[in-house]
């Protein structure tokens, strides 16, 4: 029951199975290659579970240099790559193919230079993105961009993706917070784009890999920005008894020069799921929430709120609960964070990750409403209400073929409405092959005419990551 | 010589480019022109944006404005101004460097990726850079990105536009994100430091959570000591807890001194204007990308060519200033085989390439990038020469 279409693999490729695996085998130890079924399991899906293809092999390579003859390999033998990094791609940007070998990057895990004076770290892309922040950490510093994810994806797979996270409304996403990577293009070619310096000069390469989706090479290393811890920090529980009060609030706050470093958007159904799960002390007698989290020391935290509530005060607010210790907070980031696994445990779910322009959230939670309904469905929504990227989760029952496709439709209807009021598919979560079909609804053939050849200077015959991002028919090559 | 073509609209201005691709005739592409040469010497004809003006969407809620691209930079900040927000990354104003005269307009700010003090702590003009419209070398107008912060659908042509200095295409229309303006701004200064204690007293500083919003030193000369200046931006009350704080945490640089507003909203122009580099004084004008690690070696090449320099960005940005006379090509070479990445913002040699080249490989990528987006090499040949 799959609405998503796949190429059909190559037999030509298949049949020389044997061939390949033993091409690979003169390149990387023998730990380092995948082939049995049992062991290739984990790497036939990613978070995307609904769909999964068995690949031909995966290579788990120990260095750039060996990723660099990996993919010399495959392309000199035409064998499609797939790029993969801790396989947590709610898009199904990491889900291989029968014809395709995996490249996986997670033991390219280490710490490189960590440059106090420069602010930066340099790692490997396997390495895990909560990993890179324990490891700065000792120094007071930590990695802004912090999706749900963190402590399985790799800083390869934010790279790809371009995440971003609930803190991101200060500090921006991942292409804000990296200097510079070290590529390997198809043809086995490495090379290093930006740097340790700001800016370097010339065409900007780097910022068209950030968010490409393993479309245009492997990232094997990247200088990462990496910034001051906040002496204190401290969320705060907004409870509101409409969605329309609490979406007014966040745009006051930001009209009243306030620009706190997280503003997150739960609705009633998506408080109770996670109260349920993590007891983080949501209150659960309103209709929408914000978790509002604001930093520095005790004094300026006091300051900050005090402005914050009074505003949210002119907006009806019903609940104010301030976090009083290390425990709470961590608990209301906890129940924040593990709102997609805890959703997990009650229902299946999709997630959507549109962004809408923040003055659109009441009428598009209503139509999201109308809509899922409309299928018969329920939805949850947590969201990053400051940049308006939307999460609703539309949940449905597996068991049922026919709910799945309900859901994937209602989520479609979802998404070209986010196109539709000014905003786009996808905020953080990538393409992958679960927009891939929508992306005419946002761009028209001039525009994806243009990424299509700039997707073609670096993969001419599209082995890398081929039957994602963007819709299979049109294409050139 | 005539008047630059300065379509009046994005569909005459796309009518205008097919016409070009037709008869293969290079374009080189102005905005105010208030940058002179920077990015390289074009050589085709002259195409202005300066008729496709106006804000054609300002949300104050939602910290976003788009303009077209030959809208004054003036008239930009002046509307963010009514609402208490401001471009965050902010940007130069080459006029007094340069003795241009003319306006800035916005599209070419996001075409040079050009960013000002606050660079170092908010980042680049890319980094605020949300969406583009561009006519492409078919004559084809393409849209990237849109009006929305976080947006990863498709390859992010937006970022690569920005600091392409109009090789790939013609900018019609830019969104940027915005912030509010700080409520208050508050200037510290180290006195009498040498440049290389200057990098460390800003490595410090910057390394403190007390957000820094910008960080610099001036050099002594004849008339003046050194001077490392830092800045803190917020509410006031932030502000002067946050100076007690970085004041003991950098006791052992020296006492800092606080400037007066007026002082220091003054002193952040000429800085980021490099306004001390201005006047026939100096032959050859560079700004020098460098990791602030590597900041010493570049000063040291630059007191033995006898160069003046500023510091920006912690030490990320070293100006340099050479007399006439000074050899500036081979002050070029010794500052990027010490890592940095110079690149000439004014020169009396016009034969002296702007940017050191990129390696082999990269220019070979980026020239198939051009060639995706410009086929016929229309678009402002000659800059970026040696990348693409």
């Amino acid at each position: 029951m799959s609405a998503i279409a796949f190429p059909a693999p190559d037999n030509t490729i298949i049949v020389r199975r044997d061939e390949i695996i033993a091409g690979l085998a003169r390149l990387v130890e023998p730990e380092c290659l995948v082939t049995g079924d049992d062991e290739m399991r984990p790497f036939e899906t990613d978070a995307l579970t609904a769909y999964r293809r068995m690949p031909l092999a995966v290579v788990l390579p120990r260095s750039t240099q060996e990723v660099s003859a990996v993919l010399r390999y495959c392309h000199d033998a035409g064998v499609n790559v797939i790029p993969r990094g801790a396989g947590t791609s709610l898009a199904g940007g990491a889900i291989p193919q029968e014809d395709a070998v995996v490249i996986g990057i997670s033991k390219l895990n280490k710490v490189l230079d960590f440059n106090i004076a420069n602010r930066t770290i340099t790692v490997e892309a396997g390495i895990t993105n909560l990993a890179v922040s324990a490891a700065v950490a000792p120094e007071g510093f930590f990695y802004a961009p912090d999706p749900s994810s963190q402590l399985a994806c790799t800083i390869g797979g934010n790279i790809g993706m371009n995440s971003g996270g609930a803190h991101c409304l200060k500090y921006g996403v991942t292409s804000n917070n990296v200097l510079g990577v070290k590529v390997v293009l198809i043809d086995g070619t490495i090379i290093d784009l930006g740097g340790d310096a700001m800016d370097v000069p010339g065409l900007n390469l780097l910022g068209l890999m950030i968010g490409s989706e393993g479309q245009l090479g492997i990232v094997t290393e990247a200088i990462l920005r990496i910034i001051p811890t906040a002496e204190g920090a401290r969320p705060v529980l907004f409870g509101f008894d409409s969605s329309e009060d609490a979406g007014a609030c966040v745009a006051a706050i930001i009209a009243a020069g306030i620009v706190p470093v997280a503003m997150e958007f739960m609705d009633k159904p998506a408080i109770e799921i996670c109260e349920a799960f993590a007891k983080a002390g949501y209150p659960l007698d309103v209709e929408a929430m914000l978790i509002i989290e604001v930093e520095g020391s005790e004094a300026e935290i006091d300051a900050s709120l005090a402005r914050i509530v009074a505003i949210a005060r002119q907006h009806g607010v019903r609940v104010v609960k301030e976090s009083k210790s290390a425990i709470e907070t961590a608990q209301i980031w906890k129940g924040r964070k593990s709102a997609f696994g805890a959703t997990g445990r009650v229902a299946d779910y999709i997630c959507m990750d549109g962004t809408i322009p923040t003055g659109q959230l009441p009428y598009v939670l209503k139509r999201m409403s109308e809509i899922v309904a409309g299928y018969g469905l329920r939805v949850a929504n947590v969201f990053h209400a400051g940049d308006g990227n939307l999460h609703p989760l539309i949940l449905f029952n597996a068991n049922d073929p026919t709910e799945q496709a309900k859901a994937e439709s209602a989520g479609n209807d979802i998404l070209k409405l986010c196109v539709e009021v000014g905003g786009c598919l996808t905020g953080e979560h990538g393409v992958g092959i679960e927009k891939r079909d929508l992306m005419g609804v946002q761009f028209n053939a001039a525009d994806l005419n243009q990424q299509l050849r700039v997707r073609a200077a670096f993969d001419a015959d599209w082995r890398l990551n081929p039957a994602k991002v963007f819709p299979l028919e049109g294409r050139t090559s | 010589m005539n008047a630059p073509a300065a379509p009046q609209s994005e569909d005459e201005l796309a009518a205008l480019i097919d016409k070009a691709v037709s008869d293969r005739a290079p374009l080189s592409i102005v905005g105010g022109r208030t940058r002179g040469s920077i990015g390289g010497r074009g050589n085709g004809a002259p195409l202005s944006t300066r008729a496709l003006t106006g804000i054609t969407l300002y949300e104050p809620a939602e910290m976003v404005i788009s303009a077209r691209a030959g809208t004054p930079l003036a008239e930009i900040e002046s509307a963010l101004a009514t609402k208490g927000q401001m471009l965050p990354f902010e940007p130069m104003d080459h006029r007094a460097l340069l003795g241009t005269t003319g306006t800035p307009t916005i599209g070419a700010i996001a075409a040079g990726n050009i960013s000002g003090p606050r660079r170092v702590s908010i980042g680049a003009a890319r980094d605020h850079l949300i969406g583009v419209r561009l006519v492409n070398g078919y004559g084809d107008i393409i849209k990237s990105g849109g009006r929305v912060m976080k947006n990863v659908t498709g390859l992010d042509l937006v970022k690569l536009s920005a600091g392409a200095f109009g090789t790939l295409g013609v900018l019609t229309e830019v969104t940027f994100k915005v912030l509010p303006r700080p409520e208050t701004a508050m200037t510290l200064s180290l006195d009498g430091l040498s440049a290389q204690n200057a990098v460390s007293a800003m490595a410090e500083a910057l390394a403190t959570p007390f957000e820094i919003s910008a960080a610099a030193h001036v050099s002594a000369n004849a008339s003046a000591p050194s001077l490392t200046f830092l800045r803190l931006e917020g509410f006031s009350e932030s502000c002067t807890y946050r100076a007690e704080r970085l004041s003991k945490h950098l006791d052992n640089f020296g006492t800092l001194r606080l400037l007066e507003i007026d002082e220091g909203t003054a002193l952040w122009q000429r800085i980021r204007d490099a306004e001390d580099f201005a006047g026939s004084d100096f032959a050859t004008v560079l700004r020098v990308h460098v990791a602030p690690s590597k900041a010493g070696a570049i000063v040291d090449i630059a007191h033995a060519n006898k160069a003046s320099i500023m510091l920006d960005w912690g030490g990320g940005l070293i100006w340099l200033g050479l007399a006439q006379g000074a050899d500036a090509s081979e002050t070029i070479q010794r500052i990027s085989e010490a890592g940095g990445h110079p690149m000439i913002v004014k020169s009396a040699v016009v034969t002296l390439p702007v940017l050191t080249p990129a390696s082999p490989a990269i220019a070979a990528l980026a020239r198939k990038v051009k060639h995706a987006f410009d086929p016929h090499g229309i678009f402002n040949p000659g800059l970026l020469a040696g990348h693409i």
